[in-house]
């Protein structure tokens, strides 16, 4: 297959991770992979970038599915070799994650970001138009190896979409006009690398900053408190803060600290989740960009504190075009001795980061989801107690923090809690916002936190508003009635995302798009979610169509009962809010879509007939 | 007093669900002296009335079987999924591992010792949807009795309960699906 | 002294480290349960085996029991949670019992019955799946199979073969057999194996002897699962 050649990749992926000297710490020593033959197979080079340990897995296949453009059988059988892992193993792994294909190989796979957002700015039209170009249906590879298109879920660029991700790499601001260059640029067998560069920009789009990101980052700034304070006074620091945790389930982050330091272990480990997957969340994506530096000392000071030498950033799949710049940061802060073997100002401590990068999945930004991944297995949740700041990555105990909540950490050490504490409305600190949806200016909004939903609407110039998605899918569907709730801890958590739908949009429509998301994101593994959020989705469909009868919703409640009292994660628990969202908040809508068949489940005849109508040629 | 009404159809089924119901034997006799049969197989009345209960033995294959069963869902008080094929396509269901394409040029096209087969067309024959349902996925059902058949003693337990409007809880070893 | 915790009023005695699951079986106190098999590491995914545990739901086979702890199992709610699990598990496959080899001994069916389940109330998937004959004497049927992952584990754990994994995600997950070709004829798997006797399904099945007793005395048949016991346990013990 080396008619496809690296420029799969972002510019110098690989060249990159691999001159870090550290890029993949805190592993076990591994064995020599198996002597290699001549000329090596190109599993046997993801092998020599990776490792050849069970733990590598996932790596070796990201690196497979970037070199190859597929996850082959044959691929798949090599690595199950070469890892001495069997094959079903390899196989399972390959079959969880979206952004491999285990189809036949292609030279270009073009995957359209299917948010509800992007659905709403015209996605479907565009991805038929390219598959129009293109002459294939979507999902399917064309007969000549050349092309793929198909869908994931959101891709972190809902402020930018449509989007989609070429090869792995994402193009932004996708219109008709774009489409058609692209389709040419295919049939000209233009490598990616010779794309116009403009194509692939993306724009950091801070429209506000505040506590957190008005000032420029002071490297080392909240390491030299430490150095001067001690960690017991930090650790109060960031308790008079009220720091909680970033990424959505909102614990105390001292606390988390706390009970990892005091865990007994020979080793610790600090995660840093980067894996952004909740619908419309792009704000990690920002930090990770534009304020790596922050975040990395937040992790530093968060592992000087527990007694943790090595840390990881679980990099999620779709931004792997953040990679060479992260590395490049993380490189400077070795060079400058902030990680490393020596720690400016910590004698005898030493920490430095590695990166690993998912492939397509957001039940791995749920925390033990996420260190089953980082160990290169399926992303399936692990069963709590006991939690990962007592049994974490590779079994020791392990913060796993989210990245704004890194930085957080950092800034407040910094400016001192009070700043923080000063900086909210009625509760301490600030929060990002990712807007996005029916507004002229969308994009990444640093408010304190407390502040009001109507005013994020109006600094974002949304006119018309007919409800508000807040804190992603599994979030809060707020109608025009509760605008003056306020986004923060005491009343509207979020994960930092806001969807914004104007009146002419659809609330049931938009519920059905996440139904979706749901299903196709459940990772299967307890029954409650995996047969759920399918049923659930099926429901929503219904109803969007007007087929649905009022049996149907009582079902929907049931079904959305057992999710949440049964489901083994936070996504199937979570699962069920949009719809029963949209059954409270938006009942007129509801009601006016059922079909008045009484108690009747809608049962449709004629589509039931269409197939025994069409191979008899009757009509009755 | 009026005596409840009762009506029984077979839809994709054997009739297996209404020769258990024979198997109430004697009991029969106590039956009729308490309830009025409409529509059934045992009365031969084609068209049903307002009724108290219909029994469904069958799960919806065809246009005539979602015809019937609405009819009944119109007329009944109560409605019964009454055994294995009705409760969830049973064995008629198995063919729904396949296309009805598939089905019908296996059964009449490509099939062994088949020569110049042809699909019927006759408008005589109901039309085949394209799978077979459970009757709840079609009408609203309120009860269930599983069994393939449900035994004499289950339905004698099942209408005896019905009937005095008390909750169904039937007996460990009359609860089977098979 | 013994420590306690309470299951519906009734004290259960346990020792550190066990599960409520653990301590309520070795106290005789049934919990209903699918993927949960004594003999191997507790797993969570069927999630029957769900309880209240001083007003929180949790699964009793991984959660640890506790001095003290209120433990509520037989509640109206509880049994309709369980109750929709159970449906949840029949309408995601096919189960045509009646033409099922493992009726009577299935423990699906069992803790249906247990938990009075009398029809599975939900919209049915009926998915295409496949059957796997290839094997000389035993054979999977995927759309049985409720991804209880006993066989994965027995497999690996035991057999030291590793035969079984789980692919697929969502709705799609799907058991997967190891081999080139996926097929089971294709593996060295045996039917001494312990894998080939742990499925509480008719997923995998021994050849040859199916149907081999007669209406009436199947495992199930007379007395329930609560009584009887998982159905692992039980035909191991089998007297014929
Ligand atoms: C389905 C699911 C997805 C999640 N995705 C993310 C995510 O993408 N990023 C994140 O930081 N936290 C995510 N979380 C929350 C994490 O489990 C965890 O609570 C968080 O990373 C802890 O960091 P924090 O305390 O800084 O918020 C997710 C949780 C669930 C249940
Ligand atoms: S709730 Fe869903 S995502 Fe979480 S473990 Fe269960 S199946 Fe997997
Ligand atoms: S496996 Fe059990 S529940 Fe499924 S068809 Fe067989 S007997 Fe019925
Ligand atoms: S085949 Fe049987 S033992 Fe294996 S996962 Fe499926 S149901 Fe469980």
């Amino acid at each position: 297959m080396d008619w496809i050649s690296l420029e799969l990749t972002a510019a110098g992926f690989y060249a990159n991770k691999y001159c870090c000297a550290h890029w993949r710490v805190g592993h076990p020593p591994r064995e020599e992979a198996a002597s290699v033959t001549h000329p090596p197979s190109p599993s046997e080079h993801a092998l020599a970038r990776q490792g050849s340990a069970p733990l590598d897995l996932l790596q070796i296949l990201v690196d497979l599915q970037s070199s190859q453009g597929c996850l082959s059988a044959e691929v798949l059988e090599e690595v199950s070799h070469a890892l001495s892992m069997p094959l079903a193993q390899v196989r399972g792994v390959a079959e969880f994650y979206h952004l491999f294909s285990r189809y036949s190989p292609c030279r270009y796979r073009v995957l359209f970001a299917d948010n509800v957002i992007e659905r709403l700015a015209g996605m479907e039209s565009l991805l038929i138009r390219l598959c129009e170009h293109l002459g294939i249906d979507p999902g399917k590879v064309r007969c000549d190896h050349r092309v793929m298109v198909g869908t994931t879920s959101c891709i972190g660029l809902s402020d930018q979409g449509p989007a989609a991700l070429v090869n792995g790499l994402p193009i932004t601001r996708l219109d008709a006009q774009r489409i058609d260059a692209m389709a040419e640029h295919i049939e000209q067998t233009i490598p990616v690398g010779d794309w116009p560069s403009e194509w692939f920009q993306v724009t950091p789009n801070l429209l506000r900053a505040d506590h957190l990101l008005a000032e420029p980052w002071e490297v080392g700034a909240a390491l030299g408190v430490l150095a001067r304070q001690g960690a017991a006074e930090v650790l109060d620091c960031l308790d008079q803060a009220r720091l909680r945790g970033m990424g959505g389930a909102g614990f105390p982050t001292a606390s988390k600290w706390r009970s990892c330091r005091d865990t007994p272990a020979d080793r610790r480990f600090v995660v840093c989740n980067a894996d952004e997957g909740e619908p419309g969340t792009f704000k990690d994506r920002l930090l990770l960009q534009s304020h790596a530096h922050q975040i990395i000392e937040g992790m530093t000071l968060c592992a000087a504190i527990v007694g943790a030498n090595h840390g990881v950033i679980y990099l999620r799949g779709e931004y792997a075009f953040l990679l060479p710049g992260l590395l490049g940061v993380l490189e400077q802060a070795r060079q400058s001795e902030r990680l490393g073997t020596i720690i400016r100002g910590f004698p005898g401590f030493s920490f430095d980061i590695s990166v690993e990068v998912g492939a397509g999945a957001y039940v791995c930004g749920e925390e033990s989801a996420l260190l089953e991944s980082l160990e290169g297995r399926r992303g399936n949740p692990r069963i709590r107690p006991p939690y990962p700041t007592q049994r974490g990555y590779l079994g020791a105990p392990t913060v796993v923090n989210n990245v704004e909540t890194f930085a957080a950490a950092a800034r407040i050490v910094a400016n001192g809690e009070e700043a923080y504490r000063l900086a909210g409305r009625g509760e301490p600190g600030t929060k990002l916002h990712s807007v996005s949806g029916d507004c002229p200016r969308p994009g990444i909004y640093e408010l304190p936190a407390g502040t009001p939903v109507r005013e994020l609407l109006e600094l974002c110039g949304a006119q018309d508003t007919g409800a508000v998605q807040v804190g992603g899918a599994a979030g809060t569907l707020l109608s025009p009635a509760e605008f003056d709730r306020r986004l923060g801890f005491e009343d509207l958590p979020s994960t930092g995302s806001f969807m914004i739908f104007n009146r002419r949009r659809d609330p049931i429509n938009v519920v059905q798009r996440f139904t979706h998301f749901f299903a196709e994101e459940s990772c299967g593994f307890c029954t409650p979610c995996r047969v759920g959020t399918a049923l659930l989705r099926d429901l929503a469909d219904k109803l969007f169509q007007g087929r649905a009868a009022p049996r149907d919703l009582d079902d929907m409640h049931r079904i959305s009962r057992l999710l949440k009292s049964t489901s083994l994660c936070g996504l199937g628990a979570t699962a069920p809010n949009p719809v029963l969202d949209l059954l409270h908040r938006f009942p007129a809508q509801v009601q006016a879509r059922l079909c008045r068949a009484d108690q009747q489940p809608a049962f449709d005849l004629d589509a039931a007939l269409a197939p025994a109508r069409a191979l008899t040629g009757r009509d009755d | 007093m009026t005596r409840p009404r009762i009506a029984t159809a077979s839809l994709a089924g054997c009739f297996g669900c209404h020769m258990s119901f024979l198997d109430i034997d004697e009991r029969l006799f106590e039956l009729v002296r308490h309830v009025d049969f409409d529509r059934t197989p045992l009365t031969d009345i084609k068209a049903i009335g307002p009724c108290d209960v219909g029994l469904i033995e069958g799960g919806c294959a065809n246009a005539e079987n979602v015809e019937v069963l609405r009819a009944f869902r119109q007329q009944c008080k109560a409605l019964v999924a009454l055994g294995a094929c009705a409760i969830n396509g049973g064995i008629p269901a198995m063919r729904n591992q396949f296309s009805l394409q598939e089905i019908l040029a296996e059964s009449y096209l490509d099939g062994m010792g088949l020569d110049q087969g042809q699909i019927p067309n006759d408008p005589e024959i109901p039309l085949l949807l394209d799978k077979v349902y459970p009757i709840h996925e079609v009408v609203q059902v309120d009860h269930f009795l599983p069994g393939c058949p449900p035994s004499g003693d289950a339905i004698w337990t099942f209408l005896q309960e019905l009937l005095s409007g008390q909750a169904i809880r039937l007996p460990y070893t009359q609860i089977h699906y098979d | 002294m013994t420590a306690y915790f309470q299951i519906d009023g009734v004290p259960i005695p346990f020792e550190s480290g066990q599960t409520i699951m653990d301590a309520a079986l070795a106290a005789g106190q049934y919990i209903p349960h699918l993927c949960h098999n004594p003999e191997f590491r507790p797993h969570g995914s069927c999630r029957v085996c769900t309880v209240r545990a001083d007003g929180r739901f949790v699964a009793a086979c991984t959660f640890p029991a506790s001095e003290g702890a209120k433990v509520e199992c037989a509640s109206d709610e509880l049994r309709e949670l369980r109750n929709g699990l159970l449906q949840m598990l029949f309408v995601e496959g096919n189960h045509v019992c009646p033409g099922c080899e493992k009726s009577g001994a299935c423990q699906l069916q069992a803790v249906a019955y247990y938990c009075e389940m009398l029809a599975p109330e939900l919209p049915h998937f009926f998915p295409r799946r496949h059957v796997d004959a290839s094997h000389p004497d035993l054979a999977i049927d995927y759309g049985r199979c409720i991804l209880c992952e006993l066989c994965v584990r027995a497999s690996r754990e035991v057999d030291g073969k590793s035969i079984f994994a789980i692919g697929g995600r969502g709705i799609k997950a799907h058991l997967l057999v190891d081999s080139p070709s996926g097929k089971l004829g294709d593996t060295d798997m045996s039917v001494h194996d312990k894998a080939a006797h742990v499925c509480p399904v008719g997923a995998i099945l021994i050849k040859h002897r199916g149907y081999d007793r007669p209406i009436g005395q199947r495992l199930y048949d007379q007395r329930p699962v609560s009584v009887v016991g998982d159905v692992i346990q039980a035909e191991e013990t089998r007297d014929d």
